[in-house]
């Protein structure tokens, strides 16, 4: 229970110590492209910290996906739970995460609407910060999201081949996508009027790109068209290189896929959004 | 004419069919306050904002102490800080994180950021306030913590966009205390508001802004005195001897005097320079002419020209000329 306090009453302003912190209020050097957003990346840490109801999503979220889609796809499609597991983890994993992204533009969305962003905007610092720094909040949302996944997955028997080293690269390569990949919500964010469209834009995506992927099942057995899509399909890719790596058989033509699209997204859609922003 | 620290010339924003600025000038001249007197609606904000580089202007030139706010908005981003009209603080924070996380941004490290925000929180009378989040506090503590963090970096212009609305008096009288000091340390302020009153308390020019143009311009006692200096409200006792008060007023002050709705009550406008001495002058003296008559009055009021007043008394100047 939180109350309102009110020293307004207790309050007169006194001229020696306004005009001592007055006097004190020469600017430092200007703060580095980095330090501005690790600084925004502090605020978003502190949002997590004073409402850390809103890790539900990144907790409950995954193990309900990892849960549901084990035991429904197991016994049917790779004859066992266990070996659907290790099939499906890397897999899941990755739904979850990118499907946790949608978030960083809903989240933008009802920020930027606040008055404090009209302060931002106004400080000579360099212009992305305010949104890097918001992605690195949610970075940590991704790692957090990746290692409960792991730690179901490890539990109901997923016993990954590539060891610590392999699994830690996949999740590597994961927040690294998902990092580049939040640009598109950010975009968004700013483009759509309500956070209901967000919303609803993200699912629109987000279902196809997921599902009609290699997420649950090898896409040998689908129509030709849904192959071509599911080739070209940059969670197919994202899923593959994280399976490699996890399994103890990297596979560089994949891996450099992923990180290759990860900076056109970046340097598309962090272009457009950078534009939208400087404009509003 | 001393530096100025503002300067737009014909200064255009539109927002779809609406002009929103059509065509401002405005001079302020360093270290002053210079307010922006006008209705809902009339493009304050608007400019406000072109000014601090949130918007860019659709045409005209507006610069801030010399550095063009559309070529050069970082340099003048070194320059301004913005109080928004509403609270340009993080609600989800407290008011320490808040004050912290603005230091750092400005280029402090991690702990001179926590002393600078101590030390303003304390100027500010929120050190008590400091760890609770931003959303608990009432609004006169939020917007101090919001002029609190406009001076982390003592700007040179500072804006102000309607400060005090929605303030109780109290809150009110504290914004303004706080305003003179950061002025008498040699920041321009630049003050939009709805109240002459305020305009009046704070500003040394205003400018009177009504659909994205500027209609008057000059001192606040050259406005007033525009619409005359102000008016007496007078109640009698006894309804009967209005149209005798109506005489003798008529008498001592000239022409303008109206019956009010009120049966007992009339409304003599006075005709005076723009000095308040001349104004008390003659009501003080119709004062004496109605006591001399023999007409009981009640309650007897000398009132300054209002927003109402200055603003339908210009916009009728417009439809005339």
């Amino acid at each position: 229970m939180t109350t309102t306090i009110d020293t307004t009453s207790t309050y007169t302003p006194a001229a020696e110590s306004l005009n001592a912190v007055l006097a004190a209020g020469d600017q430092p050097s200007r703060p580095s492209a980095w330090s501005a957003s690790v600084a925004f990346g502090w605020r978003a840490l502190l949002k997590i910290k004073h409402v850390p109801e809103q890790m539900f999503d990144v907790t409950a979220f995954p193990i309900m996906m990892t849960l549901m889609f084990t035991y429904l796809f197991g016994g049917a499609l790779a004859g066992s739970v266990t070996e659907y597991l290790q099939y499906l983890l890397p897999g899941i994993m990755v739904t979850s995460v990118v499907m946790i992204t949608m978030y960083t533009g809903v989240g933008l969305k009802t920020d930027i609407d606040k008055g404090v962003f009209d302060r931002f905007r106004t400080l000579p610092i360099w212009r992305p910060a305010a949104l890097v720094g918001a992605i690195f909040g949610d970075v940590l949302r991704y790692v957090t999201a990746g290692t409960v996944i792991l730690a179901v997955g490890l539990v109901l028997g997923f016993r990954p081949g590539g060891g610590v080293d392999g699994v830690l690269l996949g999740m590597a390569l994961l927040v690294v996508f998902s990092f580049a990949f939040s640009w598109v919500w950010t975009m968004f964010g700013l483009l759509l009027r309500t956070e209901k469209s967000v919303m609803g834009v993200s699912m629109l995506v987000l279902f196809p790109l997921t599902f009609l992927s290699n997420v649950f099942v090898e896409p040998d057995t689908m129509p030709g068209w849904l192959r071509v899509f599911t080739e070209i399909n940059p969670i197919t890719h994202l899923v593959a290189a994280c399976r490699g790596l996890m399994s103890g058989t990297p596979d560089t033509g994949e891996i450099t896929w992923v990180l290759v699209s990860s900076a056109v997204l970046i340097a598309i859609f962090g272009t457009l959004t950078m534009r939208l922003y400087n404009r509003k | 004419m001393s530096e100025l620290a503002i300067e737009t010339v014909g200064l255009v924003k539109v927002f779809g069919d609406n002009r929103a600025v059509d065509g401002i000038d405005l001079a302020v001249p360093a270290g002053t306050v210079y307010g922006v007197l006008g209705p809902n609606g009339a493009g304050k904000t608007t400019a406000v904002r072109m000014l601090a580089t949130l918007l860019r202007p659709d045409g005209g030139e507006a610069r801030v102490f010399g550095h063009d706010v559309r070529r050069e908005p970082d340099a003048v981003r070194q320059r301004v800080a913005l109080t928004g009209q509403y609270a340009s603080v993080d609600e989800d924070l407290s008011g320490a994180e808040n004050l912290t996380l603005l230091a750092r941004l400005l280029g402090h490290r991690k702990p001179t950021a926590r002393t600078r925000a101590a030390d303003l929180l304390a100027a500010f009378g929120l050190t008590d306030a400091a760890d609770r989040l931003v959303k608990n506090y009432s609004g006169g503590m939020r917007r101090r913590l919001d002029i609190a963090a406009s001076i982390i970096r003592t700007p040179d212009v500072l804006f102000l966009d309607e400060p005090t609305t929605g303030l109780d008096p109290r809150s009110r009288n504290q914004v303004w205390d706080i305003v003179r000091i950061i002025v008498a340390q040699g920041t321009t302020v630049l003050l939009t508001t709805q109240y002459l009153d305020e305009a009046d308390q704070l500003a040394s020019r205003i400018a009177v802004i009504d659909r994205g143009k500027v209609i008057a311009e000059g001192t606040p006692g050259q406005l007033k005195a525009s619409v005359g200096a102000g008016a007496v409200h007078v109640r009698l006792r006894d309804a009967s001897q209005r149209h005798e008060a109506l005489t003798v007023l008529r008498t001592v002050l000239g022409g303008n005097v109206q019956p009010d709705p009120d049966p007992v009550a009339l409304t003599a406008q006075l005709s005076g320079e723009d000095s308040d001495r001349v104004a008390a002058e003659q009501a003080s003296r119709a004062l004496a002419e109605l006591a001399a008559a023999g007409i009981t009055v009640d309650n007897f009021a000398l009132g300054q020209p209002t927003l109402d007043e200055v603003f339908l008394a210009l916009t009728d100047k417009e439809v005339a000329a």
